[in-house]
């Protein structure tokens, strides 16, 4: 009896002192997190703009959807719901985060297979290829700006010389081209970041199971295919999500390279619009918000979807 | 028609020599152990064997056939890692299989070879589970498992028991010998620097010292007839005493050797007389450390247990027939 008593009084010990080191970031995630979450959720349910954040009124939903009728028996459908230039918006980023996480882990995964074999340089390689994840988004951004500039970017010169396109293309600006620029970016500047994640997993496999595999006679793709893979495959899921969450937040390059373009409009550029630019702070938290429950809907998805060991249970 | 023969077999990584001019000749169904002291080249001389590393000069051959640039797979051979290898995110049929995957045998030849082998072994109820969820000594045996499935001509095994606790390396130890019983046709290469091991499992033992070897021959040959000093001391245990000055120059050597066990105590007057410092009891076993006069520290072995108290002070004799006899060199002095 005595033997269980100080054992329990031993882990009510270990549960107090794990809250105490848990508190500041539970505190800190509270006050950074939950607390601006929870006003923009309140706020979208009232009709508060950008100077009358005080008086801010509640009006139910209907910053969401409303129905107006218009007396003579028709009527229309307002809020964010009905709002098509929304939906684009989140077709958008949808858009832009399958296509440009699929070629990050694509790239990345080819990046980190080719860093993680032996040859000279190794070390100095690694650090290079950090280097478009190493500088500010606004500052890339900028930088390809003024490459896929129609009159003077270097890409247009290139592609002209070599005879790819036959008159400049104005990248940035074109509809049609505004989209794959800021793929182009993105891809370039997160490229690194998977690579490096991934590259932590390929560590992580242990080496003599490929000498197993040679004596096995195991040719090198299936030998990838069957070892490799299922072992990085964790470290790859997170790595995923990791990007997913980033790259439907998208903003800063859209932002800065393809200004007031519909075909690059995503909802963190569509809630920006509507808090700061049109003065329809309500609105604009709206957006937020839905932006919020879509990127939890499609990463719990994800997560369910991979059936993901977030909890080690593999390992 | 598996023999294995290596012809001035010498490695380098870089420009560091590892092994050097390395002569050697395994019959068919010979067992032989590689030992020698940690960083001497047990490991890369299997892996030469196994086609894991290239061979830098001279030639590997196996069952009469040059191997040197033979692929690993094709050399039909079969190795046991010291850290097991097994696939972590396979089962253990799978683990066993993988290999007969690649060799295109039907389904059913698979099966019943990793029945055959798994029934051997006594592992067969743990077909489903994962690596990780075995003991260290149930690893094990998949993995000698994994490699009988292969049905290799030559069986390498390196350092296999090194990770396992005493008594499990002692069984395991004796279910390699059974298992080299019911594979009488294949050699048996086994890497390891357990004396024990070496002694108790070896057709022949090759000790190996700084990249070449010292000598080859029968457990009895290497224990009754060392070929250097570094034999004598590194086979035995506990190890063989070395005695230098006017003891070995009496017998016109540089250095005597006697093993702790050919030494007798004779309290009615013997030739050495010393002081005890140590005893340490194993119960089948007594060590006896003394301090011998006019020749140094000398260990004695006493069978049973016996009373002889640290600070008494005690004669000896050994046995003028198991004395051994070096040069400065290291090299054996006919007596
Ligand atoms: N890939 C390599 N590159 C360079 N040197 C190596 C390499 N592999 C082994 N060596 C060197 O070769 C020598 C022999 O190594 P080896 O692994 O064969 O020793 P060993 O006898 O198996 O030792 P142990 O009992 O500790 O396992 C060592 O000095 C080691 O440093
Ligand atoms: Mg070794």
């Amino acid at each position: 009896m005595p033997e269980t008593s100080r054992k329990s009084r031993l882990s009510r010990n270990r549960t107090r002192s794990a809250w105490l080191f848990l508190a500041p970031m539970l505190v800190t995630l509270f006050i950074v997190a939950a607390w601006p979450l929870g006003r923009t959720i309140w706020f979208s349910f009232t009709d508060a703009s950008l100077d009358l954040m005080a008086d801010a009124k509640w009006v139910g939903i209907r910053n969401y959807l409303e129905y107006v009728d218009w007396g003579d028996g028709e009527g229309q459908y307002y809020g964010l719901l009905a709002d098509a230039r929304w939906w684009r918006s989140v077709w958008n980023t949808v858009r832009f985060a399958v296509i440009s996480v699929a070629f990050e882990t694509l790239f990345g995964l080819v990046i980190a297979l080719v860093l993680n074999q032996q040859f000279r340089g190794r070390g100095l390689v690694r650090a290079a290829v950090l280097v478009p994840w190493a500088i500010p988004t606004i500052v890339s951004a900028k930088m390809w700006a003024w490459m896929m500039h129609d009159q003077f970017g270097i890409l247009n010169d290139m592609f002209l010389r070599l005879g790819l396109i036959s008159h400049p293309v104005a990248w940035t600006a074109s509809p049609d081209t505004a989209m794959i620029a800021v793929l182009i970016v993105d891809i370039w500047k997160t490229t690194p970041f998977m690579a490096l994640l991934i590259l932590a997993g390929l560590q992580m496999v242990p080496q003599d199971i490929y000498e197993a595999a040679r004596l096995d006679g195991v040719p090198a793709w299936r030998t990838f295919r069957k070892v490799t893979l299922p072992l990085i495959m964790p470290a790859i899921l997170v790595a995923i999500v990791f990007r997913a969450l980033d790259a439907l937040r998208i903003f800063d390059i859209a932002y800065v390279l393809t200004p007031n373009t519909d075909a690059t409009r995503t909802m963190s550029v569509y809630a920006r619009e509507n808090l700061f630019d049109y003065d329809q702070f309500a609105y604009g938290s709206a957006a937020s918000t839905l932006l919020f429950l879509v990127i939890a809907l499609i990463t719990i998805t994800f997560i369910l979807a991979t059936r993901m060991d977030l909890e080690g249970r593999n390992t | 028609m598996a023999s294995v023969e290596l012809i001035n077999v010498s490695k380098s990584f870089g420009k560091v020599e590892v092994l050097r001019d390395i002569n050697l000749s395994l019959e068919q169904g010979e067992f032989v152990v590689f030992v020698g002291p940690s960083g001497c080249g047990k490991s890369t001389l299997l892996r030469l064997i196994a086609g894991l590393e290239d061979i830098t000069g001279g030639e590997l051959r196996i069952g009469g056939a040059p191997m040197n640039d033979v692929l690993p797979a094709k050399r039909g051979i079969a190795m046991v890692f010291q850290s097991y290898a097994l696939y972590p995110h396979m089962s253990v049929f799978e683990n066993m299989a993988f290999g007969l995957e690649q060799a295109k045998l039907s389904r059913s030849d698979i099966e019943r070879r990793v029945h055959e082998a798994a029934t051997m072994l006594q592992i067969e109820p743990l077909l489903d589970r994962k690596p990780r969820q075995l003991s260290g000594g149930q690893r094990q045996r998949v993995a000698i498992g994994r490699a009988i499935t292969r049905d290799p001509r030559v069986f390498l095994f390196d350092e296999p028991l090194s990770n396992l606790d005493a008594a499990l390396r002692v069984d395991t130890r004796l279910e390699i010998a059974a298992l080299r019983k019911r594979l009488p046709d294949t050699t048996m290469i086994y890497v390891t620097h357990d004396q024990v091991e070496a002694m108790t499992l070896a057709d022949r033992i090759v000790v190996l010292n700084g990249g070449i070897v010292e000598q080859v021959g029968t457990p009895m040959d290497l224990y009754e007839r060392p070929a250097s000093q570094f034999v004598a001391g590194f086979i035995g245990s506990p190890r063989m005493n070395f005695l230098s000055g006017p003891v070995a120059e009496a017998h016109g050597a540089a250095c005597l050797g006697i093993r702790p066990e050919h030494i007798v105590l004779t309290p009615e007057g013997g030739d050495w007389t010393g002081r005890v410092t140590l005893t340490e009891r194993l119960g089948s076993d007594t060590f006896v450390h003394v301090e011998a006069e006019g020749i140094g520290p000398v260990n004695i072995r006493v069978e049973g247990r016996t009373d002889i108290a640290a600070g008494s002070t005690i004669r000896m004799t050994p046995d003028p027939a198991s004395i051994h006899l070096f040069d400065a060199a290291g090299r054996p002095v006919a007596r």
